[in-house]
């Protein structure tokens, strides 16, 4: 099997290489060719290992493919651990990525970058699949910062723009941060088992939980715990969770398939994978489940409503995607590690499928973004509409579909934990679930349903920044125009899995897929305990239509249909009613504005006060010229007794004389 | 067939044997000094070679040793040998000197000949400086080292290039004469200037302090540590690019290995009993010069400032040993310590000297080293775009560049030592991105800033491929950097060994 494990990791690199390097003597089809054919490889190679080991009873692979180096008798190695998780996140990420791959086909057809991107999306398949295949933290972190990189290269990637050039140094900052908290992590974990091997890791995670660090002075916390919540604080960045979420919204600024591919579907869930990964480790401390218990709530809740007052279709999904984000944290932080993992898959399906689809909307409106000018694109983008539907109706968790089953498993199983905290958990996933669906449908009416807004759209008027992307005017000519078919058959693939993928709810989350891989601490095993009384998919079904989720999600769905298809005038009536609270979700809680003011700008005043003050002033001028200016005062003084007079000169000699014959002679 | 060679006797005057006749030939045939440069610089990357493939990885003894009495009335030798530290050092001398010579090219059409002989001249003299083994012999060299420098610097340097070279020689200078008083004591207490015998020779708490500050002087200078850093970014501003490609990847490393030479072996108790001193200034370098670098507007400079934060990691893996053994009662993780800022030396050649050559590239162009003058780079010249970008990666220490190896294995040592020194250590994974991507967003990204930008022509042939070749070894020691480790470990592990026993 090592030949194949390594022929999925270094396909999309090969391609990446390949577009990247010699995309000019390639061409435009060489370039997607070559890098679509690299992750159609890995694909199909990730269906096989997936099929081996959950089917074929591959068990559990565990192999240094070389050691990285060795040092102090700590062994830093680059290998391959696979086992039911990571072939779960192999098929996803490579699935997703094919998709993408194939659509940006269609969607990046005129731009002058075509390679480049080619390139940059196959590196980042690379990545990620590093990260999730890593048996150790060294490759972990490896994998963790690359698909960072990548990700600011594409945030990046029209770099002309003002606004994307800062959106992506931002996303990488604000990364950074949360590295920095990771990396820490890592130490704490190498300080006590001296290894960076999982296996070893875990092997020892009971001892570290008893083991004491002295952060502050005079208090002993468990070692554990410390790694734990810097671990989760790069996941929180990664991720995206409150307060480290800046930087997602304003990704949006990168082509539309990489905010499907890199900002939904695959590396913002490397952190709820990373949790998942390291669940030996946090079941040894509930201080720690507790923390990403609510940083999860708090994000899946209040970033769903922010989302309801976005105007860019992106930037809907980008806030949606926040929330939902916050979802499998709270799953993780009730233990219920395998349901984050369900909705992580699930979510990755519907949330690409929904990116896609705006991204369709988007080329068909010609990179118009803003759902005001848009509406009534039903009848001109069939494929487009069902495909979104289903993608919508899936993220609002509707019956039958996938995000039904894992956000309803999520929501069980928090409301079965006793955890510190989980009741408020609970209640804001609950609300979660109207808000959601009230964005969700929001978005969708306004683009698909109601008066086609597009077509009297005056050019440059209400301009809201970034909307004019690629410098096409307003105000259509014709007909909106449905997509080509390498968009809309992507669209299709993701619409399967989008509502068959949850259909796997039964080995998931209460079989024994992930026995051995995630561990949980009996006494917390809320999703075992919901496996007591399920009885298969309908029973999952038909218990979910009798809770309150499903009844919040129909209301936030009617709610949505009467405000933004009957009477538009209430929305407008609640923003005059209560202008601090639209202004309030509409700055996003200004994080924004304290981030900007308290650390950029305090960072560069301090960075000016200590360079102006400490460098030049006080060791340059003082210091270093200071002391060149006395040694010349010095001289200039000393220099008056070489007078030239040989009168002078006898008198100090005899004077001289006399100090020595009196030191002698006393 | 090299085994039986004098083979560090031939590294170090196959260069200044070619300097010099480089120098003879004059400014008439510029072309030629160019070629018989190159061809010398060559040679001499290519005899230094076999010091790596023949290396022995199992011993920390001195290998290659040449010894042949020098003046025979104060014991003095001409006494060579590498270790697995010196090592490296001498093959990043002779592979950056390459570099510089072919950076040069077009560029310098000023005295060439003498341009050359200079750089020629310094690379063997640097090559002495890690290969000796007497101190005197390593005096030698250390001082004679700065007169082609001061001479580059002076010549081919910017408008004020002469306060420039004062502060630079005068600081080094200050630095050294301190060492020779050191080095004159341990003689007449050793009977010798074997710095092996320094090893040894025990020595009372007084004298080892008073050495040992001496040598901060001398080495903390070099390196450079706050607060005697300023001359460093003066030199780089006014340096010509080959200049500080060789201050910034070679000269710099001086100071970090006569630490590991001089004061950790002869000084132990003296370095355990200031070690708070030590990671204090290298923790200053990392946050305030961290911090300084950002607000710098001349490129440069920033760049000078950035080498001041990341040799501030590898004085922090050097000193942070004590604190380990005083923390934890064992000395594990202070090779990882020791090993990391050696390989943050190594790492940091190869990134600043790519750096230092991308502006130089810039500044053949714009003859600007304004950031302010630029802006949407990436537009004219994608090659040098794509180039620029991975160094500036490379710098902020990302995984799989030789940047990420050194400061990982310092940060997982500084968390045995202490949480709160990991900790700050850390924040460079924060400040290097910070200072080093927000250059490449206003230099390189962005719509064309002005006409100046619009008329830029892309990297050429030569360009490429120095760059090419620098980023083929920033992600390869990335990547794989076991050989350099398997190099080092025998002596690294030796040296703990040795400081772990107390001299007094």
């Amino acid at each position: 099997m090592d030949t194949i494990y390594l022929l999925i990791v270094l396909a999309p690199l090969f391609g990446a290489i390949a577009a990247g390097l010699f995309g000019q003597q390639l061409g435009r089809t060489g370039a997607h060719t070559v890098t679509v054919a690299g992750v159609a490889v890995s694909f199909l190679l990730s269906l096989v290992v997936f099929w081996h080991h959950v089917f074929g009873g591959g068990g559990v692979y565990n192999e240094t493919v070389y050691t990285w180096l060795v040092s102090d008798g700590i062994r830093f190695e680059v290998g391959f651990l696979i086992d039911n998780l990571t072939a779960l996140m192999m098929l996803v990420v490579t699935f997703v990525s094919l998709m993408v791959h194939i659509y940006t086909i269609g969607y990046m057809h005129e731009d002058p970058g075509y390679q480049r991107f080619f390139a940059l999306i196959s590196l980042f398949t690379f990545s990620m699949l590093v990260l999730v295949m890593a048996n150790n933290f060294m490759q972990l972190f490896f994998g963790w910062e690359a698909v960072g990189l990548v990700s600011y290269l594409l945030i990046g990637f029209w770099f002309k723009r003002p606004t994307a050039i800062h959106a992506n140094l931002k996303a990488f900052i604000v990364n950074r941060v949360g590295d920095f908290a990771f990396v820490l992590g890592i130490a704490a974990i190498v300080f006590y088992t001296g290894s960076l091997d999982y296996a070893t890791v875990f092997g020892q995670a009971e001892g570290m939980s008893q083991a004491g660090i002295s952060v502050l002075p005079g208090t002993e916390w468990s070692l554990l715990t410390v790694a734990c919540i810097l671990l989760f604080i790069g996941a929180m960045a990664k991720s995206a969770q409150v307060p480290l979420h800046v930087w997602l919204p304003d990704s949006m600024e990168g082509p539309t398939p990489i905010s499907a591919l890199i900002h939904a579907a695959t590396m913002v869930t490397a952190g709820i994978f990373m949790v998942a990964r390291m669940s030996p480790l946090y079941e040894f401390s509930v201080t720690a489940l507790g923390f990403v218990l609510i940083i999860g709530a708090v994000t899946a809740f209040f970033m769903g409503l922010v989302g309801l007052v976005q105007n860019d279709i992106k930037r809907v999904v980008a806030y949606s995607t926040l929330s939902q984000l916050g979802y499998m944290t709270v799953a993780l932080g009730a233990s219920a590690y395998a349901a984050g993992i369900f909705h992580l898959m699930t979510h990755a399906f519907f949330k690409a499928l929904l990116f896609l689809a705006a991204g369709s909307v988007i080329m068909a409106m010609h990179h118009e973004q803003d759902i005001r000018r848009m509406g009534g694109l039903r009848k001109y983008m069939p494929i487009t509409y069902a495909t979104a539907l289903i993608g919508s109706l899936a993220l609002i968790g509707f019956p039958g579909l996938a995000g039904f089953f894992s956000k309803d498993g999520i929501i069980e199983a928090v409301s079965l934990s006793e955890i510190p905290g989980a009741g408020i958990a609970y209640v804001l996933i609950l609300l979660g679930v109207f808000v959601t669906a009230l964005y969700t449908f929001r978005m969708f009416f306004l683009v698909f349903h109601g008066e086609e807004r597009f077509r009297h759209a005056a050019p440059g008027t209400d301009h809201d920044h970034g909307h004019d992307h690629d410098g096409h005017g307003h105000g259509l000519q014709g007909d909106p125009k449905e997509s080509p078919w390498v968009v809309t058959v992507p669209l299709i693939l993701l619409a399967i899995p989008s509502v068959l993928a949850g259909y796997f709810v039964g080995p998931l989350l209460f079989g024994d897929f992930f026995a051995g891989v995630i561990h949980v601490d009996e006494t917390r095993d809320v999703l075992a305990r919901l496996g007591e009384s399920y009885t298969g998919v309908m029973g999952y079904i038909t218990h979910g239509l009798a809770m309150p989720p499903f009844w919040l999600a129909m209301a936030g769905l009617a709610t949505a249909w009467y405000v933004y298809t009957k009477r538009p005038d209430i929305a407008d009536n609640a923003r005059r009613r209560a202008p601090w609270a639209y202004d309030l979700l509409n700055r996003s809680y200004g994080f924004d504005q304290f981030n900007d003011v308290v650390f950029a700008r305090g960072t560069q005043r301090l960075g000016q006060w200590l360079w102006r003050f400490g460098d030049t002033l006080l060791i340059d001028t003082t210091l270093v010229n200071g002391s060149a200016r006395v040694v010349g005062w010095a001289s200039r003084q000393v220099r008056q007794v070489q007078t030239g007079y040989v009168y002078h000169y006898a008198f100090a000699m005899i004077i001289g004389l006399l100090v020595l014959i009196m030191a002698f002679a006393f | 067939m090299f085994a039986d060679w004098p083979l560090l006797s031939l590294v170090i005057w196959t260069p200044i044997l070619g300097g010099l006749i480089v120098l003879t030939m004059g400014d008439r045939m510029p072309e030629a000094s160019r070629r018989v440069g190159l061809a010398f610089a060559v040679l001499t990357f290519l005899v230094s070679i076999p010091l790596f493939t023949l290396f022995d990885r199992g011993t920390h003894e001195m290998q290659f040793v040449e010894m042949i009495p020098w003046i025979s009335t104060f014991n003095i030798h001409y006494h060579l040998g590498v270790d697995g530290i010196s090592m490296p050092l001498i093959l990043l001398t002779t592979f950056t000197t390459v570099l510089v010579v072919i950076a040069a090219w077009e560029v310098i059409q000023y005295r060439v000949s003498q341009y050359l002989a200079a750089f020629l001249v310094m690379e063997g003299l640097m090559i002495g400086v890690f290969s000796a083994l007497d101190a005197v012999l390593f005096y030698v060299f250390f001082e004679a080292m700065l007169i082609p420098m001061f001479l580059v610097i002076g010549i081919w340097g910017g408008p004020n290039r002469i306060y420039a070279t004062l502060k630079f020689f005068l600081y080094t200078f200050l630095g050294s004469v301190f060492l020779l008083i050191g080095l004159i004591y341990l003689y007449t207490q050793s009977g010798s200037f074997a710095i092996l015998d320094f090893h040894h020779l025990p020595l009372g708490m007084t004298a080892q302090t008073l050495i040992f500050l001496g040598m901060l002087l001398a080495f903390g200078v070099k390196i450079p540590m706050f607060p005697v850093h300023t001359w460093l970014p003066d030199a780089h501003v006014e340096a010509p690019t080959g200049g500080s490609v060789i201050l910034a990847a070679i000269m710099l490393k001086i100071g970090g290995y006569g630490f590991l030479r001089f004061s950790l072996p002869i000084a132990p108790d003296a370095a355990m009993a200031l070690d708070w001193l030590m990671v204090t200034l290298s923790l200053i370098a990392v946050v305030y010069i961290g911090l300084v670098a950002l607000m710098q507007q001349d490129m440069k400079k920033l760049i000078a400032y950035s080498s001041i934060a990341h040799m501030g990691f590898v004085t922090l893996g050097f000193f942070i040993v004590f604190m380990i053994y005083n923390n934890t009662g064992s000395w594990q993780g202070a090779a990882l310590g020791i090993s990391g800022g050696m390989v943050q030396m190594i790492s940091h050649g190869l990134i600043s000297a790519a750096m230092f050559l991308c502006v130089g590239v810039l500044y053949d162009r714009m003859h600007s080293r304004r950031i302010a003058d630029y802006g949407g780079v990436a537009n004219t010249m994608p090659w040098f775009a794509a180039f620029f970008v991975l160094f500036a990666m490379a710098n902020t220490g990302l995984p799989g560049t030789s940047g990420f190896v050194g400061e990982f294995m310092v940060i997982l040592a500084a968390f045995r030592a202490d949480f709160w020194i990991a900790l700050l250590a850390a924040t460079t994974l924060i400040l290097a991105a910070a200072y080093t991507l927000w250059l490449v967003k206003r230099v390189v990204y962005g719509e064309v800033a002005n006409d100046n930008v619009a008329g830029l022509t892309d990297v050429n042939r030569r360009e490429f491929w120095v760059l090419g070749v620098l980023a083929f070894a920033v992600l390869l020691l990335g990547v794989w950097p076991a050989p350099l480790l398997d190099v080092l470990a025998a002596t690294v592990d030796n040296l703990v060994r040795h400081i772990a026993v107390s001299k007094l």
